[in-house]
């Protein structure tokens, strides 16, 4: 690790006008050696948190109470025991339920939209993309009273179905991504498709899907991952039931259960933490350029 | 492009019932889940409803917003998160951006290191936050005390409430930072050379070259941050709870806003009048106070965003 200061002193003294390539050299390695280990010194600190939750995770219940930072001894079976001490399958079970079932719907109903919004010529075009914006930056508590006597009415409240089922009805955020890439795709490509006599379905789903990959897997996964860290959601349908609690519920009431042991809440949360983390390191570059894609340029 | 000839009638109209057919998921969504509850939003507003009774009660939901301390408490602490942390959060991910454009050496790797808290599940990373901020056993006063400062109580003292919320914000602001280094690298490399010629130090650059050339971007994530401020919900209620030690059984009597109403949001006053208290006429008041400062800002952003519906 580098032992630099983090800031370094500048060249004294006015600029020069035609330094020496020495002098320039010199500066730059200075400027390289500054940069870097300011970076340094960030990454240590956005790393710190998710150490100090792991080796908290590892110490005993007494250890846990005290201000010493490294584990006496290491304790594996903290892991084991919140398995034990809380329905924990259960709640991955119910949280996998959410996420996968809604993704899945999200995907089969937004794509169709999003590819008629960026290709069909229609009167109203520009009015329905209006309602995907206004959807999109909607905040889910406006509406959330009469939603919720739909779902009251439907007897489905107490469980996650009044978050799955809408999916199926298109979600504003992954229409609106998959718009802007699908805009992106050249015309000539569904031109010619049709020209050849392709349905708009069958251009959707041989020409235009394989294209469209990146930008898929992309809402694919914020979806998924929009679920698996959802609180509001299931608090509002899910909490009144024990057996429909998700990861997200659960650890919320977790450290209540078990007051004061900050070790088991850490590992229950390293746990919550662990697949999402694993997920990234695997798709990382689909995060990255999917989240560009949200950057939008006016 | 090209303009395309205009589409003979009988076309358009099939191209018309073709999009119907496509869209009619997203608009029976629209209809059920946007227009609907949206009237019934304003119906309720002039009633009381608790589920089982409901009775017309003209401007007195409207009436009681006025006198409600905790709501306007509630008003002050969003309109807080939107003036100190949604600035905070901008202005590091920009910083932090900035300094990735700046790295010869592993910028992929600080990228990732940077994005990555983002990613950690809300109630996980506000529940972890809690126990590093711990003024008791946690690791944040300890390495403060290294430079000899007495750190505070964070999440159990009023006034370091929110600051300490606009921490973890920043910890996750990885997602706008992402979004920045793109924008920031998009600006074209001739323009610093003709301003480096012009004899423009690196703030006079920044400032000349860089600030114009990304701040479409910047306003695109400051609108959209404050849409997200104005529902900031659960990093507030789990703090609350964890910090103040309450149950999250069904019906604790958990009132959030821990300590001393000083983490108590719009949206979480709105549930809990709504669906803890089931004063559902009065929590359709506050939705509609959302509803026009969300939507308020949605029009800037069309305004300065033509280009969003562009077709190309």
């Amino acid at each position: 690790m580098s032992t630099a200061p983090a800031v370094l002193p500048r060249t004294p003294g006015p600029a020069v006008r035609r330094p020496t390539a020495a002098g320039l050299r010199r500066r730059r390695a200075l400027h390289w050696i500054a940069v870097h280990s300011v970076a340094i010194a960030l990454a240590i600190m956005f790393l710190a948190p998710l150490v100090f939750i792991a080796l908290t995770a590892l110490m005993t219940d007494q250890q846990a109470l005290t201000s010493r930072l490294w584990p006496h001894s290491w304790n594996w079976g903290n892991f084991a025991e919140v398995f034990a001490r809380s329905p924990l399958l259960q709640w991955i079970g119910n949280t996998m339920l959410y996420a996968g079932l809604g993704t899945a719907f999200m995907l089969l109903s937004s794509v169709p939209v999003a590819y008629a919004l960026a290709r069909f010529r229609f009167p109203g075009r520009r009015a329905a993309f209006l309602a995907v914006i206004t959807m999109m930056m909607l905040p889910p508590q406006v509406v959330a009273v009469p939603v919720y006597l739909i779902w009251a009415r439907a007897e489905l409240t107490g469980t996650l179905w009044p978050l799955i089922l809408p999916m199926l009805l298109g979600d504003a955020f992954s229409i609106f991504l998959l718009r802007q890439f699908l805009l992106t795709i050249p015309r000539e490509y569904t031109e010619a498709a049709r020209v050849d006599g392709c349905s708009d379905l069958a251009t959707l789903l041989r020409i235009v899907l394989p294209m469209a990959r990146p930008a898929i897997a992309a809402v694919a996964l914020f979806q998924f991952f929009y679920c698996w860290n959802d609180y509001y959601g299931p608090l509002l349908y899910a909490s009144t039931n024990v057996d429909n609690w998700t990861l997200s519920i659960g650890l919320a009431s977790f450290k209540a259960l078990h007051s004061v042991q900050w070790n088991l809440t850490m590992a229950a949360t390293l746990l919550v933490m662990a697949p999402v983390i694993i997920v990234f390191f695997l798709a990382q570059r689909v995060f990255i350029e999917g989240v560009t894609l949200t950057g939008v340029k006016g | 492009m090209r303009p395309t000839p205009a589409a003979p009638p009988a076309r358009r109209r099939r191209e018309g019932l073709r999009a119907l057919l496509w869209l009619s998921p997203w608009l029976i969504g629209f209809a059920v889940f946007f227009v609907y509850p949206l009237a019934a939003t304003v119906y309720f507003s002039f009633h009381r409803y608790d589920l089982f009774t409901l009775e017309f009660v003209g401007l007195d939901n409207y009436r009681y917003l006025l006198t409600d301390d905790r709501a306007l408490t509630s008003i002050g602490n969003t309109l807080w998160l939107v003036v100190f942390m949604v600035p905070a959060q901008l202005l590091f991910a920009l910083g932090v951006a900035w300094l990735v454009t700046r790295l010869k050496a592993g910028a992929g790797f600080f990228r990732t290191v940077f994005y990555l808290p983002s990613l950690i599940p809300t109630v996980a990373g506000t529940v972890a936050f809690v126990f590093l901020l711990n003024p008791a056993t946690g690791p944040m006063n300890q390495f403060l005390e290294l430079f000899g400062i007495a750190g505070p109580d964070w999440f159990g003292d009023k006034d370091w409430a929110k600051p300490s919320l606009t921490l973890l914000g920043m910890w996750g602001t990885g997602n706008t930072m992402v979004i920045f280094l793109a924008a920031l690298l998009d600006v074209p490399k001739h323009l610093y050379e003709a301003a480096a010629l012009d004899g423009a130090g690196a703030w006079r650059r920044f400032r000349s070259v860089t600030l114009p050339t990304i701040s479409p971007v910047l306003l695109f994530s400051a609108v959209t941050g404050v849409i997200y401020a104005l529902q900031y919900f659960t990093q507030a209620m789990i703090a609350a709870r964890v910090a103040s030690g309450s149950t999250d059984s069904p019906g604790s009597s958990f009132t959030p806003g821990y300590p001393e109403m000083s983490t108590l949001t719009l949206p979480q006053w709105l549930f809990q009048m709504g669906f803890r208290d089931f004063s559902m006429g009065y929590a359709c008041v506050l939705a509609l106070l959302l509803f026009a400062a969300s939507m308020l800002l949605t029009l800037v952003l069309l305004r300065r965003f033509r280009g969003l519906e562009e077709v190309s």
